[in-house]
């Protein structure tokens, strides 16, 4: 399920907000739109489930053209999490999840049992909190109904609208951890707004970085962080380069520079996790060293902080 | 005996009218509520979306809200006439604003955020309405219709003055009267359908919105089933007679007809202020207006003779504290500078300049003393003051006026005047509570309403005016140390009045006349 957008533009009152902007999401990949309030990020996402009319352009998904189609029943296909999760508080959770599915007139059994499968599956068991208004749970909770709302119906593609902005900090580490870790989501195509760089980092395949109606970068967060486009988008993540350097850099890529353990134990880490949680775990448990695995030859090496600083310092100078 | 009767006791003695009464009072109430819902609450949806049409809607609601209601009932009557239909189309007015208001409030009050999220997943225009906002925005609406119900029962006790019924049949009867009990057997019902209405309607609001969907299914229903109570009592063929609430409980008025004319013709009650009008449009034939009354000779009215003589003499004459007289003694030559010097024909062309002519009761007072040539100009004086109070009609005010214009011309005093103090009851109290220092009364007023009499010394009296005027003089000095001074002149006695084309075609010139006929229309029924 592709979703492709061409020279899209939104004109408010003469004020171009986007800008002759085009755009590819390919298929269970998860594009972040990056940029300060008032880029046009929000703006353009909502063109895509036409809660905004674009002004001119073109935008279709899966190859069908969305204007093609009534609004309500496009956004019907179109998993849709709006900022601060825009639940009915006068709507329990289990009727707050069965929106969509009821508008799509779903049999109640069927309802029913897809909503206590996702319900599980988000640690809430319908049981439990089926019957709760918005209002007896937690922001994290919340968040993730409206998680499971958008989700019911199984929709390929998801529209989030900066879906962790009303968290706290904590909370939102949390959320987004389980979020990473969700299989449904794992075969969703899905677009997101934020203006967090580190959330983009973790959560985007792809990170399109916008200012003034205009995609000023697209790519990996390594393309970014390493081959910035202009001046904007190095300034734009100067100031946590560092933090995002190593969190970009997985320990594979330093791989080649460590030594091996003599006797294999049991690691601590795998070669996938970044450098940063490798320093993390380093200064958590106040040790020299901790030890990495190779999930795929099932190899043991060891890491200190000097082997990461060299193994930095060489990966950026190759760059 | 009167004064001894509880309120318990006239309530019983009165269940039938106070029953009527309350059912009219629900009636009205419910169907300008009912209404108003209809009508406000998709104005109030129209508008959530549309600045400009808010701004001016609500305006112009908050305008209409503004109008005192009992002038608003008098602007309906050139417009609907009297009856049920322009008191409830003045109650709906009035109910308007706080239900579109708080539709609208309530609509915008809901978070942008949550309809977003409903369109968002594909809910259409309609389907957000009717689950998402309506039903957030109902807590809001409601305490509007709540806001609404209350005025409404308390503006409902004015329809009495159009001939709607209702609870301020007893009310106003009860003010003109003196007659406390009637008062609070008015009042007491309608505070109460006030606080019952109000909080059924809180419970209503307390409910979640699940029950809230089932209920305000139900509430339309209820509302009909109540606004039912209400029947519209004008009859159509016979002969309609419209009376104050006053002259309804008086015995030299509506009692009086009944028992010795044995008089008995329909009748609603109405308003001094709209009654003459409401005569000469035919809504209704017979009316209990006053001899010298101006708008007789603009609505080309006749006045019926009172051959059995029931209505005694009711002569106008300033009534003052004794106190203030003898701080002040030169008020008395001032005051009784008027003495004799008007007459019931005059008073009734001066009458119909104010009412009919428009123009000022100040200019009329003005002209009247020119031409008498008893004006003279303020001595500025700075002795005290003297407090001039008058009930609310047409005459009072200009007695009042001609009685400034002297004292200021004749004495050293400065004169406030606290006009429109509405009947009897409250001109009297004002006078004796010392709110007030004189006001122009009635020698009848004051016998009946106030003094209230025997039956034998009324029998005695009440025939002839001296007599009447010799009596009242005395029991107020001794009662309550006020003054009568000399009378006016006219004699501003109750009449029963018809249109002078209905009045000749039915060959109906006394009270008698009247008797006979609407008792043969009776019997051929």
């Amino acid at each position: 399920m592709m979703v492709v957008a061409e020279n899209i533009s939104k004109t408010f009152n003469d004020i171009k907000a986007v800008d002759d902007i085009s755009f590819e999401v390919k298929e269970e990949n998860t594009m972040v739109l990056l940029g300060t309030s008032g880029c046009g990020k929000t703006t353009t996402l909502k063109m895509l489930n036409r809660l905004i009319e674009a002004s001119s352009g073109k935008i279709s998904i899966n190859g069908q053209d969305i204007f093609e189609r009534r609004p309500e029943l496009l956004r019907r296909t179109i998993g849709y999490v709006s900022q601060s999760n825009g639940l009915f508080p006068h709507y329990t959770v289990a009727e707050n999840i069965a929106v969509v599915p009821k508008l799509l007139k779903w049999r109640s059994e069927k309802i029913q049992k897809r909503s206590d499968e996702l319900l599980h599956q988000l640690k809430l068991p319908a049981a439990e909190y089926g019957s709760k208004y918005p209002g007896e749970l937690s922001g994290g909770q919340q968040q993730r109904v409206a998680l499971a709302r958008a989700l019911i119906s199984n929709p390929p593609v998801l529209l989030m609208d900066e879906p962790f902005g009303a968290l706290d900090p904590i909370t939102r580490t949390d959320v987004r951890r389980e979020f990473l870790e969700l299989p449904e989501l794992k075969k969703k195509t899905i677009l997101m707004v934020t203006h967090d760089v580190q959330e983009a980092f973790e959560l985007g395949d792809q990170i399109s970085l916008m200012d003034q109606g205009k995609i000023v970068q697209s790519g990996t967060a390594q393309e970014l962080l390493f081959k910035p486009a202009n001046d904007f988008v190095r300034k734009f993540l100067g100031h946590q380069k560092f933090l995002l350097e190593l969190n970009a850099i997985k320990i594979r890529e330093i791989w080649n520079d460590l030594p091996e353990v003599s006797v294999p134990e049991n690691a601590d880490l795998t070669d996938s996790q970044s450098l940063w949680e490798a320093m993390e775990q380093l200064s958590d448990n106040a040790r020299d060293t901790v030890t990495v695995t190779d999930r795929n030859s099932g190899s043991v090496k060891t890491i200190s902080f000097s082997l990461l600083h060299q193994g930095y310092n060489k990966l950026k100078k190759s760059r | 005996m009167e004064e001894q009767q509880s309120l318990w006791e006239f309530m019983v003695q009165q269940s039938d009218k106070l029953w009527s009464q309350t059912f009219a009072h629900i009636g009205l109430t419910c169907i300008s509520l009912l209404v108003a819902v209809l009508f406000g609450l998709p104005l109030g949806i129209w508008i959530a979306q549309r600045r400009k049409a808010a701004w001016f809607v609500l305006g112009f609601a908050g305008i209409l809200q503004t109008i005192p209601s009992i002038a608003l009932l008098g602007f309906m009557i050139p417009l609907l006439g009297i009856g049920a239909l322009p008191a409830i189309t003045a109650l709906f007015l009035y109910a308007l604003l706080p239900i579109i208001r708080n539709t609208y409030t309530g609509i915008n009050g809901v978070d942008p955020a949550i309809t977003e999220s409903a369109r968002g997943m594909g809910m259409s225009k309609w389907q957000i309405l009717f689950s998402i906002e309506l039903p957030l925005a109902m807590p809001v609406i409601l305490a509007g219709i709540r806001t609404a119900t209350v005025v409404n029962v308390g503006v409902a006790t004015l329809a009495a003055y159009i001939a709607a019924g209702g609870l301020g049949e007893f009310i106003f009867g009860g003010i003109a009267l003196n007659n406390s009990n009637m008062i609070l057997a008015g009042a007491i019902p309608s505070a109460l359908l006030a606080v019952i209405f109000d909080f059924l309607l809180s419970l209503v609001q307390k409910l979640n919105v699940k029950r809230l969907r089932k209920v305000s299914v139900f509430l339309p229903i209820i509302l009909v089933t109540l606004s039912s109570f209400y029947l519209t009592p004008l009859s159509q063929n016979e002969i309609l007679g419209g009376f104050t609430p006053e002259f309804m409980g008086r015995e030299d008025g509506y009692l009086g007809l009944r028992s010795k004319y044995q008089l008995n013709i329909p009748t609603v009650v109405i308003s001094d202020a709209v009654m003459y009008k409401a005569a000469f449009e035919k809504k209704i034939d017979v009316i209990s207006g006053y001899s010298t009354d101006g708008r007789l000779k603009a609505y080309n009215l006749v006045t019926l003779e009172d051959d059995k003589k029931i209505f005694p003499p009711y002569n106008a004459a300033p009534l003052i504290r004794e106190d203030v007289l003898e701080r002040y003694p030169e008020l008395q030559h001032a005051l009784d500078l008027l003495a004799g010097k008007i007459n019931d024909s005059v008073m009734t062309e001066l009458n119909y300049k104010v009412d009919y002519l428009k123009q000022s009761p100040e200019k009329v007072a003005l002209d009247f003393l020119l031409s008498k040539d008893l004006y003279k100009k303020p001595t500025d004086g700075n002795k005290g003051v003297v407090r001039l109070g008058s009930k609310i009609f047409a005459e009072q005010y200009i007695l009042v006026n001609m009685y400034k214009l002297l004292i200021e011309g004749n004495t050293e005093l400065k004169v406030q005047t606290r006009t429109g103090l509405g009947g009897t009851k409250i001109c009297f109290d004002a006078l004796t509570n010392n709110e007030i220092d004189m006001y122009p009364e009635y020698t009848g007023t004051g016998l009946l309403v106030i003094l209230k009499p025997t039956r034998t010394k009324l029998n005695e009296i009440s025939g002839d005016r001296e007599k009447v005027f010799d009596y009242v003089k005395s029991e107020f000095s001794r009662k309550y140390r006020l003054n009568w001074l000399r009378p006016i002149g006219f004699n501003n006695a109750y009449a029963l009045m018809m249109r002078r084309t209905q009045a000749q075609s039915l060959n109906i010139k006394n009270i008698s006349d009247l008797k006979n006929y609407s008792s043969n229309e009776n019997h051929q029924h």
